[in-house]
């Protein structure tokens, strides 16, 4: 059973999240996450043909800093910025005190001269590790419902 | 329009310098896309369409395009993989919707004529009428009615598709220096699909025929190696033209003679022996599986496909034309089914360097559309490619060369009729 309270500081949690993306706060991003926490971007055709590769995997802190300090220092790409839309959090109890949460999201891209276009729906299937009034991502799977994506990916989801 | 024209008649004549100039318009208009159509991707090439594993038993089917053309590649009851054009006889309806699955027939939901796994037409509903009143008539015969046939053949676990009766074998039609590296790659034990994924890129296909093939662009574009210094820019590495057919290729590249060290070679797994600055080093732990020393490689087999193997991470690319400025390219990673974990999850992790969010590969997610941008109104502008020469040679000991893209365009201009 997960309190009313534990339950809002997961929601905001998951809020504090997405808004650190949609803000440019990316080099936030990492601290979101357990030290060895894991973070994949997949489509719902791999989850369910139970496929390992998908679009994007940071397995510790280290490689989602890696992915962070290529965006800004390393690729080239037409500059862009999301807005999350978050669907509230279904929350269950999982093994080892985790708890996991099903959200859906969608993102909306906004391109330098104002192209706007839904870019992606979909899942956010989490393991969360709540200790001391304190939420981290053990695991976060943002599962899209597309299997194309447009143009790139390079901003985490 | 008129389909039996020749380029010369709704194009301007190619400009001086061969296979060194590339009218820009090509990536634009709209008459050459629908000639292609027809002199390219239905004419004498083999069409890759989808891997072997994907109809290993009787009934599987999968979907696939030539060019704009939706196909279904089908195994039949007896084992025989089977062609055909995904399209109903009598309406012309698609006749399988799903990518992917396994049929004791085929049936067109329109008005349920159903298929044999082979495409021949098996029965048609109300055929006789109802009650004595209406159906086909008398002479309807079902033996002259079938979904098209296509021929089509594996090699190397790659199922291809191709609509000129007169083609000779795949693996001849690629030639000895390409089959042989399919072979290396695809051909030596069964694969198996690690994910898959594509991406909506907003140009036109033969601009990402060209940016697979353009060694030029790869260190200059694709800044992660350099920025993150786990590349060496000394490796030996080159370009090799098929035979004849100079429309396919392999660019390949070596690590360092001095990462041959005898202890590599007695360790054969090495971590992060880069001069690596990044915080996850795992991302590139990497073992060696072959002995001729290539690490990376790139190869393309005209008109869509290309396959990588990137130090662990073997990948498909499907590019297929979805319109005149937008094509698919559909990524679908592989391992081999007898791999250890370990070697799987470095597969998995490698993975990251390439597709829609590829650390190496994502800029040509949009390099592409900026070309398809950059040159609208570009009148009978062209793009200038002699980096490297302006001929046709293989180029064994430099990738600084445009000889592959140069080679496409040879490929290209035989097959749409041009001088």
């Amino acid at each position: 059973m997960i309190d009313a309270d534990t339950r809002l500081r997961i929601e905001d949690f998951l809020l504090d999240c997405a808004w650190a993306i949609d803000e440019d706060e990316l080099e936030a991003w990492p601290g979101f996450f357990a030290e060895d926490g894991r973070y994949r971007i997949t489509t719902r055709d791999n989850e369910e043909r139970g496929l390992p590769v998908g679009i994007m995997l940071c397995e510790g802190r280290g490689m989602m800093e890696d992915r962070v300090l290529a965006l800004r220092t390393a690729n080239i790409f037409e500059p862009h910025r999301y807005r999350h839309i978050l669907g509230r959090p279904r929350l269950r109890e999982a093994e080892g005190g985790l708890v996991r949460s099903d959200s859906s999201f969608i993102v909306m891209r906004t391109m330098q001269d104002g192209r706007m276009d839904l870019f992606a729906a979909g899942n956010y299937r989490d393991l969360l590790r709540v200790e001391d009034g304190r939420v981290l991502f053990q695991e976060r799977a943002a599962v899209l419902e597309s299997r194309r994506v447009d143009v790139l990916i390079v901003i985490p989801i | 329009m008129n389909m039996t024209a020749n380029p010369g008649d709704i194009m301007p004549a190619w400009p001086e310098g061969g296979v060194s100039r590339v009218p820009y318009r090509l990536f634009s208009d709209a008459q050459v896309y629908a000639l292609e159509q027809q002199r390219l991707f239905r004419g004498p090439v083999w069409n890759y369409l989808c891997l072997e594993l994907e109809v290993a038993e009787p009934g599987d089917f999968r979907t696939a395009f030539i060019g704009e053309t939706p196909v279904v590649v089908a195994r039949d009851e007896a084992g025989e993989l089977r062609g055909m054009v995904n399209r109903c006889a009598h309406k012309g309806a698609l006749v399988c919707l799903a990518e992917r699955g396994n049929r004791k027939h085929f049936s067109c939901i329109y008005h349920s004529w159903t298929y044999h796994l082979d495409g021949r037409l098996r029965g048609v509903a109300f055929r006789g009428g109802l009650k004595g009143k209406g159906g086909m008539p008398e002479d309807f015969d079902p033996a002259r009615h079938r979904m098209q046939p296509i021929r089509v053949e594996t090699f190397c676990g790659l199922v291809f598709g191709t609509f000129e009766p007169d083609m000779p074998p795949v693996e001849e039609w690629v030639g000895p220096t390409m089959a042989h590296f399919l072979k290396r790659n695809l051909g030596s034990r069964p694969l198996k699909v690690l994910g898959t994924h594509s991406q909506i890129i907003h140009n036109n296909w033969k601009l990402y025929a060209e940016n697979v093939r353009d060694s030029y662009h790869a260190t200059l574009l694709h800044t992660f190696y350099t920025t993150f210094k786990v590349n060496r820019l000394d490796m030996d590495g080159g370009i090799l033209l098929s035979e004849g057919t100079p429309w396919h290729h392999i660019s390949y590249a070596k690590r360092a003679t001095l990462e041959e060290a005898a202890e590599y070679k007695e360790a054969k797994v090495h971590s992060a022996s880069y001069d690596s600055k990044l915080n996850g080093p795992e991302l590139l732990k990497t073992e060696d599986e072959f002995d001729d020393g290539i690490t990376h490689s790139v190869q393309s087999i005209f008109p869509t496909l290309a396959v990588h193997f990137t130090l662990n991470s073997l990948c498909v690319r499907n590019f297929v034309p979805r319109g005149l400025e937008e094509t698919e390219l559909v990524w679908t990673y592989l391992g081999y089914a007898d791999d250890s974990e370990e070697m799987t999850a470095m597969r998995v992790l490698q993975a990251n360097l390439t597709g829609a969010a590829g650390l190496v590969s994502l800029e040509d997610g949009c390099i592409n559309e900026f070309v398809q941008r950059g040159t609208r109104g570009s009148g009978d502008a062209a793009a200038v490619l002699e980096m490297g020469g302006r001929g046709l040679e293989s180029s064994e000991s430099s990738r600084a060369t445009e000889v592959s893209i140069r080679g496409f365009w040879s490929g290209y201009r035989g097959l749409m009729g041009y001088a």
